[in-house]
């Protein structure tokens, strides 16, 4: 039992120290969805204030908090195209760690930084008019985390199979920076054009969103019901982290370096 | 040291078995069904030029892809279907470093600890002893990043031996040291195999490196061109080699072999032939040809020779493919 612990605690620990060692990686991955916040949640808040009712910057809290999320999953599993271009990776792969166990550790060390990244931003949730007892406070960690393993879970298949950073990138502002902002990050479905209503309704990250704003706000209104939403994001971390899984089992030989 | 009947008894055992290994690239064809053994104890050296096909051959040892057929067995473990107990019998050493530039020394080995299931006050001994016995336990708390390349070297290979693995598989070990290490660096292996019995396995493009070989298997094109003893296959010669610079390389070898009934190789600018009794043959050589010889060098034959007798290329053609 240890040891098939053992390297999942290898992986995971790694990802940790290195990301502490790195305080541009922990500014960055904090700091910019910090800005966007208050720069578009000030700037849009006060330019179409009394349209909804509601304080902006307070609805575009969770969406914030989740881009922190987004953000510290993506730099994470970036770490896994340096790993392979530096090296590190091929002595992992030639280790007698199944490759769930190997997949398991490097997301939830991906989803621990996220977690913290984020637990730290809920630091701001009592000025959002957020005053939750214990058990929401709970619940709001648990979808946290949930959130977390189904962002890094979603890096790493990506990241898997590029060569370059620059690439990741790419995909980040085709793929991953569209997913978010039609997740209702920004703006809810109700009143956007039917197709935009239909894709927001079949993007997976809506639901993550959902749940955590729901454990936040216990709004329940116009959001699908909670329960829905773990469901949808437990299913979907849980088919990512199986299809990593085979993804990392199929060797290449571009491995060799 | 081991006494001689223990180093007979493990010389009898097989470690690896190799059966028709082949492997493509696409269309391209990498290995053509490559058979050898490799026998407990020994230190054994896959040698040839770039794109002969060494690189893949080691890509697959260390388990990181499959080959598209063959059949490779470590240990009584056939890799196909058991890979995880191959791993565990096999220490990797990589060509490119494999260590992580942000964590210390220390870390580097605790971690790669993990990996296989060691943990605890065993995996700080083996840590540090192994340390020790490469000469690095002075810098185990500084970060990888600050090693020199030798220093780097020396504790990828504390962590290839980390786990106690059988079998040692080294990458071109030799590359990016300077001869001082160089020399440190095969005591330390020969040393590995005398007290540990560990099995060595080293990858070189260098024929004097592997020299250092107990007994070397030459590749060329992704086939076994010979296996055994250097100084053996050496000796398979049983000549001297003369190697005639001249400017007119082709018209030079029909002349050679009309006169002498001896076959040249032709290659860029020098002709190269074997003959048993060399030396007393330059002088006969010169007289005859006058004015078309300009140099004559006469040596034992070295590996270089063994490929170009085998293969009719030289090894050093620089035109081989570049291996993925």
């Amino acid at each position: 039992m240890i040891s098939k612990v053992l390297p999942i605690y290898s992986l995971w620990s790694r990802e940790i120290v290195r990301f502490y060692r790195q305080p541009s990686r922990v500014v960055g991955a904090l700091g910019s969805p910090l800005v966007f916040w208050l720069l578009i949640g000030s700037g849009v808040g006060s330019s179409f204030a009394g349209s909804s009712g509601g304080d902006y910057l307070q609805y575009f809290y969770p969406g914030t908090l989740f881009l922190i999320l987004l953000f510290t999953a993506i730099f994470s599993t970036i770490s896994l195209i340096q790993d392979r271009r530096e090296g590190f990776l091929q002595s992992v792969l030639v280790a007698p760690v199944s490759r769930l166990g190997l997949v398991t550790g490097k997301i939830l060390g991906g989803a621990t930084l996220a977690c913290s990244q984020g637990i730290l931003f809920l630091l701001f949730a009592p000025l959002m008019g957020i005053h939750q007892d214990l058990s929401g406070w709970l619940l709001v960690l648990a979808v946290l985390f949930l959130n977390s393993v189904a962002l890094t879970a979603l890096g790493f298949v990506i990241a898997w199979r590029l060569h370059s950073i620059q690439g990741f990138h790419a995909v980040m502002n085709l793929l991953l920076i569209p997913l978010w902002l039609l997740s209702g990050a920004l703006f809810p479905p109700e009143g956007s054009p039917a197709w935009i209503q239909i894709v927001m309704k079949l993007n997976p990250l809506r639901y993550g969103l959902a749940a955590l704003r729901t454990s936040l706000y216990d709004e329940t209104a116009a959001a699908p019901p909670l329960g829905l939403c773990v469901i949808v994001t437990v299913v979907f971390g849980i088919a990512l982290m199986v299809f990593a899984a085979w993804v990392a089992s199929r060797g290449r030989a571009e491995d060799v370096r | 040291m081991p006494n001689v009947e223990e180093l007979q008894a493990m010389a009898t055992q097989t470690l690896i078995t190799i059966k028709a290994l082949r492997h493509s690239y696409g269309t391209r064809e990498a290995l053509r069904g490559v058979s050898f053994e490799v026998a407990c104890g020994e230190i054994f050296g896959l040698l040839g030029p770039n794109g002969s096909g060494k690189s893949t051959l080691f890509g697959i040892l260390s388990t990181l892809f499959r080959p598209t057929s063959g059949e490779i067995r470590v240990g009584g473990f056939a890799l196909a279907q058991s890979a995880n107990d191959v791993r565990r019998q096999i220490g990797v050493v990589f060509q490119s470093p494999s260590l992580d530039d942000k964590l210390t020394v220390f870390e580097n080995l605790r971690y790669q600890g993990y990996l296989y299931g060691l943990g605890g006050n065993a995996l700080k001994k083996r840590c540090h002893e192994l340390l020790e016995e490469l000469g690095v336990s002075d810098r185990a708390r500084d970060l990888v990043g600050k090693l020199s390349g030798g220093l780097k070297r020396r504790v990828e290979i504390a962590k290839g031996l980390l786990h106690g693995p059988k079998l040692l598989l080294l990458d071109e070990p030799s590359t990016g040291l300077d001869p001082g290490a160089r020399v440190d660096l095969w005591k330390y292996l020969r040393a590995l195999r005398d007290q540990e019995k560990v099995t060595v396995m080293v990858t070189t493009h260098m024929t004097d490196e592997s020299e250092n070989c107990d007994r070397i298997a030459i590749l060329s094109d992704g086939e076994l061109v010979c296996l055994g003893a250097p100084d053996l296959l050496k000796g398979e010669i049983g000549a001297d080699v003369l190697e005639i610079q001249t400017n007119s390389e082709e018209q030079l070898a029909h002349k050679i072999e009309e006169t002498f009934g001896i076959k040249c190789v032709v290659l860029k600018g020098s002709l190269q032939m074997e003959h048993e009794h060399a030396a007393g043959f330059v002088a006969k050589l010169v007289e005859t040809f006058p004015g078309v010889i300009q140099a004559v060098t006469f040596r034992r034959p070295t590996l270089e020779d063994v490929y170009l007798h085998k293969t009719g290329q030289r090894f050093w053609s620089g035109g081989g493919e570049q291996e993925s």
